[in-house]
């Protein structure tokens, strides 16, 4: 634990706006506190809103770094605030709410509303025929694969990969690495009976797989450190085989 | 917009779910199996729910591993019932056991990448040394498990310590292929009911603040539990409670045994984050400010793998002795898990060392961790049936950690509660489906019912934005915390609980007394917190009281005035309703255990202290299970246990087959 005297003044810039009432316009605002030890965002933020901005929107459930409720840019880059500690920051910092997704107010947006329409989209469950017999011994799977499959099942679909894609930024129906990975991950998963050309329906298009410009800002923000930059060329490369 | 203009807009559906985390999403998947048209209202996006913060496992007797082998449900039945001091329903209890290694296989089937059985040699830490374990060829790719705490077999079931993540993905994503609408950021206000019948629910948008009315043959709560009215917890922050407070608000509906309250051995210090019992499980240790292992000194059979209430009692008193680390956040212990080395740590305990770089810049694999105990799970809820059904409520069903079906009574085994949800869920739905499928179920009510409580919390909330009251939520919800983390942790006593029953009604009046600085009508954070509060006041009187009026010791519930478990006036549960709006104490019933149907009568735990005061039909019903074990010696354990307390039949009959192991192979 970091013991340091920590009897810095925080400057925290927050970009503001609540589209749900007609008289907002976006703007910054700016608060002071000063930081004690060991404060993450997510103490910073509580505390300003218990005495001084009432009504500050954002987003916080575990406080843990494992929910992915709490993307936001910070200092211009997408990352989870609750386990941002502000000693790792300047004493001057800048809040934003991730771009892309619709805006909620201040620094909460709809994730959700993205997840589940990508999860529809690409029909980001378990394929297969035959329901298993729950009485029965399950299936057996090659320990390493199962290792392997939650290597990828770990994305927390916090939304900050879309945050920094270029495409994204210029598609707005691009998939987006946490679709991809999630496509890489079924199809990794040997209990899943879709075929190649299954999976080309869904991300064989420039929306998909092929949208991608590699700039990979994705893999360089991933909170769980999710290695993007591979799956993304791997599904690029099993799709391109398929036509 | 006066509330009294504003148009009532009505949604009908069969199974209206609240709570989006694993129980509530099981229970919707299952009614939608069943034909029926369900809607799943969440605070956040579902896969959000605090479910996803579960790391360590879910417990279920599979039996595949090494040291797993011989587990089955008697084993895990007994371990849940000493776990539970007694506390436990033993009907839902043996219903579980049965249920558990279903779920896991069914959760296999939409995708869980369940960690595996490897043939062959592995080394292990057992007890602080370097063991050996070979697994055997048979069990290669079957699903393994890790030791945890309280069990005889380890039977964990994992996927490294992001179950719950996986388990919630997995199930978020089968809702999804249900085509299940789920609404996020809607929050129920308070049940539609009358003449003890469960309509429904009136329900905020959280983002617009539009009112709906959500009318439903079936309502039920899966909304977790009430970490968050205590100051230190290792809860996520919107496990509030209020789920079991609308049901409470009734005045109709029962909560149990709200006093029992667990303590997690392991959060970190100050943030009052888990680090999984999977640490301990896997071979981690506790020491104190001279780096000596003290738990063998107080638990030597269990040592660190007691369950959690002694853990975190035997941790509290050593800390009291003046063994604990200093530290500006006060006193605390040390998790040492670099004695399992940094290959494991980063296969099997990754999340732990995430949280351990991000909040604490340590790296586990070479320095010890910061914790104490922490608030950590809610045994209390809504008292049902072992339908899920509320005692005393028809149509309102629970499921989860908001319901007390009562798996856990005064202490839950870690494990045991992921494996809940989706156990539960998957029976209540069962339950849930035959009634709405009757004519029982048919709903016939006046809009004007519904507009009238539709009328009331409109109105509530108008008053509480046109208030010139001059409490703050904030001051008094800290206080709150406070008082309970103080006086209704965990160790308890008479004076501290009168002291605290005293101030939460204080703070009851005062909360009829807010005023807000915000009147935003939609998006409103300070509006939440202030119609939040006295729900949440209205749980902490509900916990305190119950702790106040239980003169004993059980699980959890540690009196120091009382430090005996008393079985002859004790084993019974708690029971509590609001009977009056305008009241400050919940009004107390019991509701006692019958000992003469018990499987398993009550006796010592094999850990924790010795020594309780028995009941009086203990002794007979104890000469009564020998002598049944005496004449069915040489009968399979399912004719011994059949004969000692038959559950099937309580079972819905699609999870009534009996469960293969790779000992105990099904016929074709």
């Amino acid at each position: 634990m970091t013991e340091e005297s920590t009897a810095r003044r925080l400057s925290i810039r927050i970009l503001r706006h609540d589209p749900q009432n007609p008289a907002s316009a976006p703007h910054i605002e700016s608060f002071e506190l000063d930081e004690t030890p060991g404060m993450t965002l997510f103490i910073a933020l509580n505390r300003i809103r218990d005495e001084q901005a009432p009504s500050l929107q954002f987003d916080f459930v575990c406080r843990a770094g494992v929910c992915g409720s709490c993307g936001m840019l910070i200092n211009g880059r997408p990352g989870l605030a609750c386990r941002t500690l502000t000693a790792k920051l300047g004493p001057a910092i800048m809040l934003a709410p991730l771009p892309v997704f619709r805006l909620i107010g201040d620094l909460s947006v709809d994730t959700g509303a993205w997840a589940r329409e990508m999860g529809e989209r690409l029909q980001t469950w378990l394929h297969r025929e035959a329901e298993a017999d729950i009485d029965r011994l399950e299936e057996r799977m090659d320990p390493g694969r199962a290792e392997e499959i939650y290597e990828l099942d770990r994305c927390i679909e916090c939304g900050c990969c879309i945050a920094a894609c270029g495409t994204a930024r210029m598609r707005k129906d691009f998939v987006g690495a946490a679709g991809i990975n999630k496509i890489a991950r079924f199809r990794l998963d040997p209990r899943d009976q879709r075929s190649d050309e299954d999976f080309y329906e869904l991300v064989g298009s420039d929306d998909g797989v092929f949208g991608c410009m590699s700039l990979l800002g994705c893999h360089d923000v991933c909170p769980k450190g999710l290695p993007l930059k591979s799956q993304i060329a791997f599904v690029r490369r099993k799709m391109l085989a398929v036509k | 917009m006066a509330g009294g203009e504003s148009p009532m807009k009505l949604v009908y559906t069969d199974v209206l779910v609240i709570g989006g985390g694993l129980a509530g999403l099981r229970a919707a998947v299952g009614v939608k199996r069943r034909g029926l048209d369900t809607i799943v209202l969440s605070l956040v996006p579902a896969k959000r729910s605090h479910s996803a913060a579960a790391q360590g496992g879910m417990q279920a007797s599979l039996a595949n591993s090494a040291m797993g082998r011989g587990d089955n449900e008697d084993v895990h039945f007994e371990d849940t019932v000493k776990g539970s001091d007694w506390g436990c329903d033993q009907h839902v209890a043996r219903m579980f056991v049965h249920t558990a290694p279903k779920a896991v296989r069914e959760l296999a089937g939409w995708g869980v990448p369940w960690n595996r059985v490897r043939a062959g040699e592995r080394e292990a830490v057992v007890n602080a040394e370097r063991v050996t374990i070979r697994e055997a060829p048979e069990a290669h790719g079957l699903i393994t498990a890790r030791d945890f705490g309280g069990t005889r077999k380890w039977r964990t079931c994992h996927t490294s310590d992001g179950t719950g993540h996986a388990m919630l993905f997995a199930l978020g994503d089968q809702s999804i292929a249900h085509g299940i609408p789920v609404m996020e950021r809607m929050e129920a206000l308070a049940l539609i009911h009358e003449g003890g019948r469960c309509f429904g629910a009136i329900v905020r948008e959280l983002v617009t603040g539009q009112i709906t009315s959500f009318v439903s043959r079936a309502t039920v709560i899966a909304t977790g539990g009430y970490g968050r009215i205590y100051k230190v917890s290792t809860n996520g922050i919107i496990c509030e409670g209020t789920g079991m407070a609308i049901a409470l608000e009734t005045g109709v509906a029962e909560l149990g045994n709200m006093e029992a309250v667990q303590f997690h051995p392991t959060a970190i210090v100050p943030a009052g984050i888990l680090t999984t019992e999977g640490c301990r499980g896997d071979g981690g240790l506790l020491r104190d400010v001279d780096g000596h292992r003290f738990m063998p000194d107080y638990e030597p059979e269990k040592k660190e793998l007691a369950s959690r209430d002694v853990v975190s009692r035997r941790m509290t008193e050593h800390m009291r002795k003046g063994k604990g680390v200093s530290s500006p956040y006060g006193d605390h212990l040390w998790l040492d898990i670099s004695v399992l080395g940094r290959a494991h740590i980063e296969k099997n305990l990754r999340e732990v060392k995430d949280i351990c770089h991000y909040f604490l810049g340590i790296d586990p694999a070479e320095e010890w961790i910061p914790v104490r105990p922490t608030q950590h799970y809610s045994m209390g809820g809504i008292r049902t049936r072992h339908s899920g059904e509320s005692t005393t409520l028809k149509g309102l069903y629970a499921c989860g950690e908001a319901a007390c079906w009562d798996l856990h009574g005064f202490n839950r085994l870690g494990g045991n509660s992921v494996a809940e949800t989706v156990v539960a869920g998957m029976i209540v739905s069962e339950f849930i489906a035959d009634f709405c499928q009757s004519d029982a179920s048919e709903i016939n009510i006046p809009t004007a019912l519904v507009r009238e409580f539709h009328a009331r919390e409109q109105a509530r909330l108008d008053a509480l934005l046109a208030s010139n009251g001059t409490e703050r939520a904030g001051d008094i919800r800290r206080r709150m915390e406070e008082i309970m983390i103080d006086k209704v942790g965990i160790f308890r006593s008479g004076d501290e609980l009168d002291a605290a029953v005293d101030e939460l009604q204080e703070l009851l009046v005062r909360s009829r007394r807010l005023g807000l600085r915000s009147s935003a009508r939609g998006a409103n954070p300070e509006l939440v917190a202030a119609y939040r509060l006295p729900k949440m006041l209205k749980l902490a009187l509900c916990v305190a009281s119950g702790a106040r009026a239980r003169t004993e010791s059980r699980g959890a519930h540690s009196r120091e005035d009382y430090p005996q478990r008393d079985d002859a006036n004790w084993l019974k549960r708690t029971l509590t309703t609001w009977t009056g709006e305008d009241d400050t104490l919940p009004a107390i019933d019991y509701e006692a255990l019958d000992v003469t149907a018990m499987e398993l009568p009550p006796g010592f735990r094999g850990y924790g202290q010795a020594g309780h005061r028995d009941h009086a039909d203990t002794a007979a019903r104890r000469a009564e299970v020998t002598a049944i074990r005496e004449r069915l010696k040489g009968a399979d354990r399912f004719e011994i246990q059949r004969a000692l307390m038959p559950f099937e039949h309580l079972l819905p009959e699609r999870y009534r087959g009996r469960n293969e192991r790779l000992e105990e192979p099904l016929d074709d």
